[in-house]
């Protein structure tokens, strides 16, 4: 059995990160939406713990800075699910559609 | 004597004015205040005549200095010399002419009823811009005392305006904050190739590099030149002036345009003096063009704020030409010619102001036989027409002869040319004004109900006296103005000159 | 020496007039202006009478030569070193000769108007701008600068301007006193490129140096500006040309002459002094002052001065002989007689007997004030009398008018030339200077001075002879019921019809001349047969068409055709004029400008901002709210740094 390597975890971080995009810029459900920012942050989570651990294998820069991401992707699901309630409350829906009258 | 009181008085009054209860203190207090503002400016140029007369030959006077932001070379760096004192003299003119011709704003059309207030707070505003501006010796403050001088304008026109007014204000505005970005980059430029420093007299002591000058000077002169209305940048003036309120208008034309004329010659002219020559051949054709063509074009306009308008083009032509002359007289004559027309079409507008808040029109075909009913103001008319067709014994006349021969001591053909195309303007400048006095004031009364009219009040007799006497002051014995301006148009010279 | 404190009373003592009736006059002496104006001037007449006695006859005449002094010169605005306009006196034959004639001329007015004008609502603004114009004139005639004399110029033209216009309410006068500025005016911009000329070529405004100079060739300052040249002539005499120009602008020489016939809108009085016996021969005085540089330096000029002065001699004299407005033929016989006096001076040498023509020139200007301020206020009495200009409303007045009637038929003899009054003298003399040195402008004189008595004495006998008219105007007879005017009105005129008659045996050449030598006129009788003979001949001819009234003139009139209706109409130059200004400067360069400025350079100004709008405009579309749209573009923006980064900025 094959070790996996650095590149094999850059694949599939990736492969969540464009998921993620993808997810990102087609759902219209804000909910789904909030989800696909999560896939992206955590692509990016993997990525910071596949450079440490095989490229600077002696620091711990990169799981720093995954624990600080972990803490602000809650943080922010926390506040975005908040604007979504309150969105909720006011259009009675939480399609993304419905948030463009936001701009003015 | 202390500069900051200059900046400290239109300071205070326009304080003061803010926290006055009624319409009768505003006025009152204004006028004190731009009293004492003219007492200041007297005493300033009377102390400035002490020094020189005690032989005092420094290149500013009075000079104060107090670091603002000493990290990145800005300071309150202040003085005077010669014709920053000439300026202050006329802003101080015309800001009392403008103070006591607003006297009845509120019952006036144009008017706003309860805020007579907010419009002596702006003129008197505007007035600390110009008198900042004046003495500032650091291209910071001087920056900065320029724009407080733009806002005013907007507001005043916006809001006491006539006619098109949100457009000429926005157009306005507009316009000069374009100027100040241009005047922003070049000093910016200045700053960085000079060493840091914003400091007028140190600039004038380093040297830059002709490329640099060639490169900045554009900038620089371009932006003033929005604000003195360099041909083609000059179309803000019409429009502005005949939408401002009478005020406005004499302080727009009397003060803010010579902020530009002072600019381009104290600061582009001055400190890029490689610069100067380089572009003074494009100077002199363009301020030849405005001064021909703003005669031509006023020839055919029936408003008669639009009359005085383009004749501002075209009498601040002479000024620019006088500058492009680059020759000590023809320098002096410019900034001679600045003083004279400040204060003359500050008058010019009060008289407009004047007819047209009693007869409600400024259209010149629509008047006719004033003379009778309103002696006094067609008498002014008459004078202020006169001087600005250069009578002499008035003050134009003065600054344009001593412009015609600095300008004629450059002997090639070139600005031989140029001096001739711009004194060809003082035929069609007779023309156009004899055109719009005589139907005005002479002529057959046309409209029977202008019979009852009534003369001018106190206050518009007194502000008309007061520039009539400051024209006079010039056109009868201009020595002192010569006295005063010569040594600084000298040594703007020398640095030309690479001395 | 003479006294400066004297000498500057005299324009100032006017000035003081002006100020003090300009100002208070309407509040305060609203009755007793016309006296206080009055007796200023005649202070200044005094003394300017002392000064001329004493410059002739007490210290001017310094071994034979008769001096130049400057008695006071102030620095009025120095331009550079060496270059300034100074405000200064300048005491020489001519300039004392001038203050004697200004004052004299313009007190009679004063006096003569205290009559003319009784009663005028704006009794003291007349008085005032009076005062106005003797000062500025007296000013003028004294100047040592040649600056100072381009100030006092402007201001005799916008004094003018104002006197023309004193009836601000009648549309005519306005239009007159409008033309009257702007044609001198454009003729002053002619001088004062001259004078921006000279002053180049010379370094200096002052006359003397000036003059001194730039007349001898040998002079740094002549070689150097020899050698500038423009369209193949030189600067100095561009200079000295374009000086005339002014000149000729003032003093009504053709073409620039169209101003003074309309300049008759002013009241009668005002025409007398102004417009006939000083400010229009301010020209003339101008060329005399710098005789030396026209004449030495720049000859070519000066015969350019001599052929405009003959040419307009006799295109006035033409025009005179059909206009039946009588202020208008006394306008062109001026601008006819000013004629004689500017080619006068172009004949004329510098120096001894061939400067002949200067002093006949100088002769001609005194006597013609006096002979022609004398005609103009004889026909304000007429005017007065008849409530008309126009020559068809009178006839038959000499019963009427009796003392206007001996002084005003003094006065045509004098202009016509019969000995032995004023007219002959200086006529003669003018016509000996151009026997000597031009005879094509000798002819020319003489016609001339035929047809100047010809018109002259159909104007006479038109007024005061004929048969009275009763169609138009009011009845002679019954009209003036106040008389011929009173003492106030005749005086004057008794004074100058002495002036016009005795005038001629002042031994002006003792005086007056070129160089300041006294020149001996000598008196050639066979000379003088052909000019006086003429001058009877035309007066026998008036006086056959128009002593009795008879249908010959209508028959002379039909007979010359297309000439007596091109003269009628004063040869069309006023339409040429109408048509450069009206089609041209006003349709072909104002209108285009005015509207050049508002569509394309305020144009370009809207456009700017039209832009700026349409951009953001467009900017504003990609703000849509969709949270995903602006997700594409932030990835967008991404990848395409991301690109930049790994491929271009590695």
């Amino acid at each position: 059995m094959m070790e996996p390597g650095l590149y094999h975890i850059l694949f599939i971080s990736a492969a969540l990160f464009f998921i993620g995009v993808y997810g990102f810029l087609t759902r219209r459900n804000l909910i789904t939406m909030l989800m696909s920012i999560e896939l992206i942050l955590n692509s990016v989570n993997l990525n910071f713990i596949a450079f440490n651990k095989y490229c600077w294998p002696g620091k711990l820069d990169g799981l720093f800075f995954t624990v600080f991401i972990i803490a602000i992707a809650a943080a922010e699901a926390a506040v975005a699910i908040a604007i979504i309630i309150n969105l909720y409350r006011s259009h009675q829906s939480i399609d993304v559609e419905n948030a463009e009258d936001l701009k003015y | 004597m202390n500069l900051l009181l200059l900046i400290g008085a239109p300071l205070l009054t326009a304080v003061a004015v803010l926290l006055s209860r009624n319409q009768q203190q505003v006025r009152w207090i204004s006028l004190a205040g731009s009293v004492v503002q003219l007492g200041l400016a007297v005493a300033l140029l009377l102390a400035f005549r002490q020094e020189t007369a005690a032989g005092n030959t420094e290149q500013v006077f009075f000079e104060m200095n107090y670091p603002l932001f000493s990290s990145l070379g800005i300071n309150f760096h202040f003085g005077v010399d010669g014709i920053s004192v000439a300026m202050i003299l006329l802003t101080s003119f015309v800001v009392i002419a403008g103070v006591l011709v607003s006297w009845n704003i509120e019952n006036l059309p144009a008017g706003k009823a309860g805020m007579t207030k907010e419009f002596y707070f702006l003129l008197l505003l505007l007035a600390l811009g110009a008198y900042g501006f004046f003495i500032s010796l650091d291209l910071f403050i001087l920056f900065f005392f320029l724009e407080i001088s733009v806002i005013p304008k907007y507001l005043l026109i916006g809001i006491w305006g006539s006619g098109k007014k949100e457009y000429s204000a926005n157009k306005l505005a507009l316009m000069l904050m374009g100027g100040s970005a241009l005047i922003l980059v070049g000093m910016l430029g200045l700053y960085f190739t000079a060493g840091h420093s914003f400091d007028i007299l140190t600039l004038s002591q380093t040297a830059i590099p002709a490329e640099t000058q060639h490169l900045l000077f554009p900038f620089l002169f371009l932006g003033f030149g929005v604000f003195t209305a360099l041909f083609p940048l000059h179309t803000w003036v019409p429009d502005g002036h005949s939408s401002a309120p009478t005020a406005g208008s004499m302080f727009l034309a009397g003060i803010s345009m010579k902020l530009g004329g002072y600019g381009c010659l104290r600061v582009a002219t001055y400190l890029l003096p490689e610069g100067a020559k380089q572009y003074a051949d494009i100077i002199i054709i363009l301020s030849a063009i405005a001064i021909l063509y703003g005669a031509f074009a006023t020839m055919m306009q029936k408003d008669l704020k639009y009359i005085n308008a383009y004749s501002s083009v075209s009498h601040v032509g002479f000024s620019l030409l006088g500058i492009g002359m680059l020759t000590q007289t023809a320098i002096t004559g410019a900034l001679m010619q600045m003083v004279s027309h400040g204060l003359m079409t500050a008058l010019f507008f009060a008289v407009i102001g004047m007819i047209y808040d009693r007869t409600h029109t400024r259209m010149v075909n629509e008047m006719g036989g004033l003379m009778k009913p309103l002696p006094f103001i067609s008498t002014i008319f008459f004078i202020v027409g006169l001087c600005s067709l250069g009578l002499p014994g008035l003050s134009g006349f003065v600054a344009e002869m001593t412009v015609f021969m600095g300008s004629w001591q450059n002997d090639d053909a070139f600005h031989r040319i140029a001096t001739i195309a711009a004194a060809m303007s003082i035929v069609v400048t007779a023309v156009y004004i004899l055109r719009a006095i005589g139907q005005t004031a002479m002529g057959p009364v046309k409209n029977e109900s202008f019979l009852q009219l009534k003369d001018a009040g106190w206050n518009e007799k007194l502000a008309a006296i007061i520039l009539v006497a400051g024209i006079l002051a010039i056109g009868i014995a201009p020595g002192w103005l010569n006295d005063l301006l010569r040594p600084a148009a000298e040594e703007i010279m020398n640095r030309i000159a690479g001395k | 020496m003479p006294n400066a404190t004297t000498i500057a009373l005299i324009p100032l003592l006017p000035l003081a007039g002006f100020i003090l009736l300009g100002l208070f006059g309407r509040k305060y002496f609203k009755a007793s202006s016309g006296i206080i104006g009055t007796a200023l001037l005649l202070i200044s007449t005094i003394l300017a009478l002392y000064t001329a006695y004493d410059y002739f006859f007490v210290y001017g005449n310094v071994n034979g030569v008769y001096q130049k002094f400057v008695p006071l010169q102030l620095t009025w605005l120095e331009f550079s070193e060496g270059v300034s306009i100074d405000m200064g006196l300048l005491i020489d034959p001519i300039s004392v000769m001038m203050l004697v004639v200004v004052t004299f001329v313009s007190l009679m007015v004063h006096i003569y108007s205290l009559g003319y004008l009784k009663g005028e609502e704006r009794f003291p603004t007349y008085y005032a701008f009076l005062g106005l114009f003797t000062f500025s004139m007296l000013g003028l005639v004294v100047a040592s600068n040649i600056f100072q004399i381009y100030i006092f110029w402007e201001l005799v033209g916008v004094s003018s301007f104002l006197l023309i216009g004193y009836y601000y309410d009648r549309p005519s006068a306005v239009a007159a006193c409008k033309k009257a500025f702007i044609v001198t005016r454009f003729a002053d911009l002619g001088f004062l490129i001259g004078i921006l000329i000279l002053a180049f070529c010379s370094g200096t405004l002052d006359f003397a140096t000036l003059i001194e100079r730039l007349t001898s060739p040998e002079s740094n300052e002549v070689k150097t500006s020899v050698t500038y040249s423009f369209l193949g002539v030189s600067a100095l005499s561009w200079g000295a040309m374009l000086v005339f120009i002014g000149g000729a602008g003032k003093s009504a020489m053709f073409p620039l002459h169209i101003w003074l016939p309309d300049a008759m809108e002013g009241p009668t009085p005002v025409s007398a002094l102004i417009h006939a016996a000083t400010m229009v021969v301010a020209g003339v005085y101008l060329v005399a002052r710098l005789f030396p540089i026209f004449s030495i330096t720049t000859p070519a000029v000066l015969e350019l001065v001599g052929w405009v002065g003959a040419v307009s001699a006799i295109i006035a004299a033409i025009i005179a002989c059909t206009q039946t407005d009588i202020k208008r033929v006394l306008a062109y016989s001026t601008m006819s007689q000013i004629g004689y006096m500017m080619f006068s001076l172009g004949v004329s040498g510098y120096g001894g007997e061939a400067a002949l023509g200067y002093t006949a020139s100088m002769f001609h200007l005194f006597t013609h004030a006096m002979f022609k301020a004398l005609l103009f206020l004889g026909a304000g009495a007429v005017i007065h009398y008849v409530h008309s200009n126009d020559m068809k409303d009178m006839g038959g007045l000499r019963k009427y008018l009796p003392i206007t009637h001996i002084t005003f038929l003094i006065a045509c003899l004098a202009i016509a030339g019969v000995p032995p009054f004023a007219g002959f003298f200086s006529k003669e003399e003018i016509l000996l200077a151009a026997y000597q040195n031009n005879r094509t402008i000798y002819w020319i004189a003489l016609i001339t001075s035929g047809l100047t008595a010809f018109y002259m004495f159909r104007l006479y006998f038109n007024i005061f002879w004929n048969k009275p008219h009763h169609a138009h105007g009011e009845n002679p007879a019954t009209a003036g019921r106040h008389g011929e005017g009173g003492f106030v009105m005749m005086m004057p005129l008794v004074l100058l019809a002495v002036g016009a008659a005795a005038a001629g045996f002042i031994p002006f050449g003792e005086f007056v001349s070129a160089d300041g030598k006294p020149l001996v006129s000598h008196f050639h009788l066979n000379f003088s047969i052909a000019p006086v003979a003429i001058g009877l001949a035309g007066i026998l001819i008036a006086l056959w068409f128009y002593k009795k009234q008879n249908d010959r003139p209508a028959k002379l009139a039909a007979s010359l055709g297309g000439l007596y209706k091109a003269a009628y109409h004063k040869f069309y130059i006023d339409e040429v004029y109408l048509f450069i200004t009206k089609k041209i400067l006003f349709n072909l360069v104002g209108r285009p400008a005015a509207w050049f400025d508002r569509n394309v350079v305020d144009g370009m100004v809207n456009l700017t901002g039209k832009a700026t709008q349409e951009v953001s405009e467009g900017i504003k579309k990609m703000q849509s709210g969709k949270v995903q749209q602006y997700a594409i573009y932030f990835l967008a923006g991404v990848i395409v740094l991301a690109a930049l980064f790994i491929y271009v900025w590695r």
